[in-house]
């Protein structure tokens, strides 16, 4: 992403080119799907239901690993024994990844706040981009989530979003 | 452990192939890591597998990564806060879950609902029974390979979660019932849009016994794997559809007497003497019919009258021990609930169905193939929430 690094999309010829890579990446999410507790079968229903039909969106389910998806979706109950593997399938998606959480319990730990297992936000360990409230939230909120993660990627600068430290191999 | 005679000729059948190409076929060991996050293990259970060669040499199930400490919470909410709490342990029919905790409070406290609420609860758990199995016969045959079952799947179940939708309020975790009684009566119309769709499972039903269990690859994928006999489930502690599908007739909604429904009901217990995949499958499916026809009775004989006995506005539950268990989707879940006199109990210890139905699969892996893990897994059919607590 050479161009990118050196400003070459802020110049005011080569916005319609930014239009257009946001307008490709925001239809064609591959959601990697992180099915965690109730709010699965939610997803799941938003996944897989002819109500519904989360695929209309340009969101792809069930791709073959995370080295593949541009979006994961916590869906359900981080526990504290889940948290690390967690974190570790977030580092393994390429960048740009965007994470949708789903539910109270991914949010702010819903209805066990006071558990002693239960890592109270899905927040605390990777960033979040869409927050859906709810226990658990219908499948036409996490369609409404998906609608507004497409917003914010068309809204997106990727010069913003790629300005930073180099990457350094090696 | 004893192995199965199926077990014992599938090894000696492999030595005897090694022998006859004159080969002494010797691999190493390998560890197959199935999940915590597999989409086989619908949800996050960890099956870590030895395998020599395509064979499994040893199998452990690691749990734990759902728990949510429900019975400490429960030590720290008042009685009407826990049923909410208790919904999310099988999240698939939640209902179900409040009703036998809702039933040890009300044996402490001595009062017993109205007949009309009584009868309503049970409608309720078997559209829980019904929305919860009609998942496992999607899911079941995702897992074989054959995605056409999810999608029917969850196109019948939505009409059953209208139902309940539209009596609780809501699609999954209903928190309907309360101590003596429920909280509302039936919406006006409800009865008929329920006749309705209980015809639809049952056409439901039908539709997947020819295109699933009729199909020659299912039957060649699930018969004669992962046979429990019937002395091995006992032994574990299985129940529910696990234990009737290796012949045992046993079910708590006829074996025990309890202030609901199902007493005045004429309906069947189906059982199956196979005790392999197949027969888990066939048996939940007959289940799943036969709870629509229940759900038919039952609408067909409601009662009128109240539907709330006479309770205190400050719900406090004299001191004892309860023990109220019943017959759930996934199996026997039951509630010892522990009172000392206080607005919540002082210990309350849950037996859920998955726990001790997964506790066979160490035994059960022990000499399958790596393609029949996925067949076990999905035929014994357990929930995380409901495993893990």
């Amino acid at each position: 992403m050479g161009v990118v690094e050196k400003g070459t999309f802020r110049k005011p010829a080569l916005k319609p080119l930014t239009w257009l890579l946001n307008y490709s990446r925001k239809y064609s999410l591959w959601m990697y799907q992180w099915g965690l507790a109730c709010c699965a079968i939610e997803m799941g229903a938003a996944m897989v239901s002819p109500r519904y039909d989360i695929m209309r969106l340009g969101v792809i389910p069930f791709p073959a690993g995370p080295r593949q998806a541009d979006l994961i979706c916590i869906s359900g109950t981080v526990t504290d024994k889940m948290a690390p593997a967690v974190l570790r399938l977030y580092e393994q998606m390429p960048d740009p990844k965007y994470v949708i959480s789903m539910g109270s319990c991914a949010n702010c730990g819903g209805p066990y706040w006071d558990s002693y297992s239960v890592t109270k936000g899905v927040d605390q360990i990777i960033p979040v981009d869409v927050y859906i409230p709810g226990c658990p939230p219908r499948p036409e909120a996490l369609l409404e989530g998906i609608v507004l993660l497409q917003q914010r990627i068309q809204s997106e600068d990727m010069a913003d979003r790629w300005r930073g430290d180099p990457i350094v191999v090696g | 452990m004893a192995l199965t005679e199926q077990q014992q000729r599938a090894y000696v059948a492999s030595q005897a192939a090694d022998a006859r190409l004159n080969v002494e076929l010797q691999t190493e060991d390998m560890v197959l890591n199935i999940g915590p996050q597999h989409p086989a293990t619908h949800g996050t259970l960890r099956v870590v597998a030895r395998l020599d060669g395509e064979q499994v040499v040893w199998a452990d199930v690691v749990c734990g990564y759902m728990h949510r400490g429900y019975e400490k919470l429960t030590e720290v909410r008042t009685y009407p806060q826990i049923t909410t709490l208790v919904n999310r342990i099988d999240w698939l029919s939640s209902f179900a879950n409040e009703v036998p905790f809702i039933l040890a409070a009300e044996k402490l406290m001595e009062i017993e609902a109205p007949p009309r609420a009584q009868y309503i609860r049970t409608i309720l758990f078997e559209l829980a029974r019904i929305a919860n199995i009609t998942l496992f016969i999607g899911t079941m045959g995702a897992d074989l390979g054959a995605i056409t079952p999810v999608f029917y799947a969850f196109r019948d179940r939505e009409r059953i979660l209208n139902q309940i939708e539209a009596v609780t309020g809501g699609r999954f975790h209903p928190n309907f019932d309360r101590i003596g009684g429920l909280k509302d009566d039936l919406p006006r119309g409800w009865i008929d849009e329920t006749k309705n769709a209980m015809v639809r499972v049952r056409e439901f039903c039908d539709e997947l016994e020819e295109l699933l269990m009729g199909n020659e690859i299912f039957q060649a994928r699930t018969r004669g794997i992962g046979v429990i006999p019937s002395d091995i489930g006992l032994s574990y502690g299985l129940s529910g559809a696990n234990i009737r599908a290796s012949g045992i007739d046993w079910d708590l909604r006829r074996d025990q007497d309890l202030p609901l429904a199902w007493k005045d009901l004429d309906w069947k217990v189906w059982t199956h003497p196979d005790g392999d995949s197949f027969a888990r499958f066939w048996v939940r499916l007959q289940e799943t019919r036969e709870a629509s026809k229940m759900v038919d009775q039952m609408l067909d004989g409601l009662p009128a009258g109240s539907i709330q006995a006479k309770v205190p506005r400050i719900i406090k539950v004299p001191a004892g021990e309860a023990w109220v268990h019943t017959e759930n989707p996934l199996g026997e879940m039951g509630y010892y609930v522990v009172s000392q006199g206080g607005l919540g109990p002082f210990r309350c210890k849950i037996r859920s169905a998955s726990f001790n139905n997964v506790s066979v699969l160490p035994w059960l892996l022990r000499g399958a193939y790596v393609p029949d893990i996925i067949t076990i897994l999905a035929s014994l059919y357990f929930i995380l929430g409901d495993i893990d607590r």
